[in-house]
């Protein structure tokens, strides 16, 4: 399973992947929405986890351009915010379960993973 | 005063609150004052001028008709009186010019004469003839006057002088009232004689008795000593003096009004009798007159009294009706004022709190994986797989940001609600995540929290922030009425089928009795001064209004309070949009 980590927040998204590699999980991480879509161009990925919030493009925006070029990528929202029209825009897109709130418990993050693949 | 405080308006007593954020734009009692008396003003001088204007030209009136039909009267009475000496005068001079009369006439002729004056005109009593030297000639009547010497008297000096003569009326030797008439006529041997004729003054006191006058008045004549000449009812008898002022002469009928002594009105009208002694004299009680106008006045002022009441009444009424109206706008915009912007206060401090938990979420997220991380790296290095300390360190960090986690998720939830109008929720989560908030000072303070929410309760559809502002409000108030260590009891039922019924119960200070109906008042407080603006239960109760709901609270003092809300389980959108116009 590849997956597709993009947050703002470096730190966050080194060492998710970090973490998500020590369980076996292979991941890239990008910070922009640009650098997200050069990744999925050069190497095939399974997932992606997208920070709601992104400098120039808003995950919402970037997930629809995602799928609309790579219809079997799967996908997993982030967020540290809160507000209403973010969630209702995010979960209308993926469904309330794969809508997740900051800090994320990596357990649980593997959960709804597998959840996705397995489906 | 207690009839008073029934109907005193609410403005009466309002008083402008200091430090109140929003005040009243009027001073309610200064406006209700002006109302009242500018529309008194407009609306009673003009009314009351009318009445005074009316009522003088009113008692005018009457009193010209007074003056009028007496002065009608005297001359109607004059004119008979006239008459009557004028008719027996020219009968006389009929006597001596027209019928060869001699001085030295035969008495049986003369008494003849006598007669039929007598039988045509009466009044006569005696005829006589005199002599130029005084001395009675001829003499027809019931005494024997021949041979009496009148020389030295008035009247016959008078006769002699003017031709004609009429006596005041006097009792003469026979003391019997009469009035002597008499002419001075040429006699054949060049000299003169005088007729003298005694007049009977029966026939015109009946003429002046008989009158029916108005306002007990009385008719007779003075002579112009103010000797009375005929009898009267009520102002002495013949030939007393009058006590009457004597008119002054003049040669047409007058009216003038006189006081007496005892302050009574008299309305006087007089008429000198020409070629006579005599002024005839007709007098009126005023008072008696104006009794039809005392019955016109008493309506007057009656009518008048009944006007003003009446539209003293409609002033007060419409007065008190319309400030009190303004009153009431005024204190409603007040209030929604207030609710707009503590809702606008709410919606401020949920987009702080999601600010903030945002912020932090992030710094958060990067601990929790850095943490988790070095976790990681642990358990995968067996070499420190057995460092409990190290371990538990981690644990401690990772169980911390949970915690932080869980906070910040509760801001997020709170601050959500914010935003929307009506969504689905469970009531018992509302509650926990109200109480969530206060369970710290809950800690501090031993106040101990029971939540009994039955089990199968559906979920509402509601609008959640101004729900878990309603409860929000209710268990702070709760708070700062209990001590430590009190006991705070949240329950929520079923009531029927389509309401919750949800009960906030404290063991604290309770509400006096007669506070309790005001509390849900705007600017009702027992906390001003302490940091009370008196408006947490006016808006919330505003709140549960909008969620279609109701609010009632029952206290005993030293033993707690207890607010019952009952709230639908679906929010009709009607409500909620008229409602929400100010959110």
């Amino acid at each position: 399973m590849r997956i597709l980590l993009v947050d703002d927040e470096q730190e966050l998204v080194e060492t998710l992947a970090e973490r998500l590699s020590i369980r076996r999980i292979e991941a890239r991480w990008a910070t922009t929405g640009d650098a997200a879509m050069k990744f999925l161009e050069q190497e095939s990925f399974d997932l992606a986890v997208l920070d709601v919030k992104l400098p120039g493009i808003s995950g919402i925006d970037l997930h629809r351009k995602m799928k609309a070029k790579y219809p079997d990528l799967k996908f997993i929202f982030m967020t540290g915010h809160g507000s209403q029209d973010d969630y209702a825009a995010g979960s209308a897109e993926t469904g309330k379960d794969y809508y997740l709130l900051k800090p994320v418990n990596i357990e649980k993050l593997m959960d709804k993973m597998k959840k996705l693949m397995g489906r | 005063m207690r009839f008073l405080n029934r109907i005193k308006p609410a403005f009466w007593d309002h008083r402008i609150l200091n430090g109140a954020p929003y005040r009243s734009q009027f001073n309610f009692r200064r406006t209700w004052y002006a109302a009242v008396f500018v529309t008194s003003a407009v609306v009673l001088a003009p009314l009351i001028f009318m009445a005074f204007m009316d009522y003088r030209a009113t008692r005018h009136d009457v009193e010209s008709e007074i003056l009028l039909t007496t002065s009608r009267l005297v001359s109607n009475i004059r004119r008979s009186i006239s008459y009557f000496f004028d008719e027996r005068k020219s009968a006389l001079h009929f006597l001596v010019h027209d019928n060869n009369f001699k001085m030295d006439e035969n008495p049986r002729r003369l008494a003849q004469v006598l007669e039929n004056l007598k039988k045509s005109f009466g009044g006569f009593a005696d005829l006589g003839c005199i002599r130029p030297s005084g001395i009675q000639g001829v003499y027809a009547g019931p005494y024997n006057l021949t041979g009496k010497d009148y020389s030295n008297q008035e009247w016959f000096k008078e006769v002699v002088k003017r031709g004609e003569f009429i006596s005041d009326v006097f009792s003469g030797f026979r003391h019997v009232p009469h009035i002597v008439m008499a002419l001075k006529f040429p006699s054949s041997d060049g000299s003169f004689g005088v007729l003298r004729a005694t007049l009977d003054t029966g026939k015109f006191d009946n003429l002046l008795s008989n009158l029916e006058i108005d306002g007990h008045g009385d008719a007779f004549l003075v002579n112009h000593e103010g000797v009375l000449q005929t009898p009267t009812r009520s102002h002495g008898k013949v030939l007393e003096r009058i006590s009457l002022p004597i008119p002054d002469f003049a040669p047409e009928t007058r009216v003038f009004p006189w006081v007496t002594k005892t302050g009574a009105t008299l309305v006087i009208g007089y008429r000198y009798i020409t070629d006579t002694p005599f002024i005839l004299m007709v007098v009126k009680h005023k008072q008696e007159l104006m009794k039809a106008w005392e019955n016109t006045r008493k309506e007057l002022i009656e009518f008048l009294a009944i006007s003003v009441a009446f539209i003293l009444f409609v002033i007060l009424w419409g007065a008190t009706y319309l400030v009190t109206r303004i009153y009431e706008s005024d204190q409603k915009l007040i209030v929604s004022l207030h609710q707009v912007e503590y809702t606008n206060k709410m919606a401020s401090i949920g987009r702080l709190a999601a600010g903030v938990a945002h912020e932090i979420n992030n710094p958060l997220a990067i601990i929790n994986e850095k943490a988790g991380l070095m976790k990681d790296l642990f358990l995968f290095k067996k070499e420190y797989q057995k460092n409990q300390v190290l371990m538990g360190l981690l644990d401690s960090i990772l169980g911390s940001v949970t915690r932080c986690g869980k906070i910040t998720k509760r801001l997020l939830g709170f601050a959500r609600h914010m935003d929307v109008s009506i969504q689905t929720v469970n009531i018992e989560e509302v509650i926990r995540e109200v109480l969530g908030f206060l369970n710290k000072e809950a800690e501090y303070r031993s106040i101990r929290i029971a939540i009994d929410v039955a089990e199968n309760l559906p979920n509402m559809d509601t609008d959640a922030g101004r729900l878990q502002q309603v409860i929000l409000n209710i268990i702070n108030n709760a708070f700062a009425a209990m001590e430590n260590n009190g006991n705070l009891r949240v329950k929520a039922v079923m009531e029927g089928e389509k309401d919750i019924l949800l009960t906030i119960a404290d063991d604290g200070c309770g509400i006096p009795e007669t506070d309790l109906k005001r509390v849900f008042e705007p600017f009702f407080s027992t906390r001003t001064g302490k940091g009370g603006t008196g408006l947490g239960l006016s808006i919330t109760y505003g709140l549960i209004e909008q969620l279609g709901g109701t609010i009632n609270v029952k206290s005993e003092l030293n033993r707690g309070t207890t607010f019952t809300i009952t709230l639908p389980l679906t929010i009709k959108e009607k409500e909620m949009k008229n409602s929400c116009a100010y959110s």
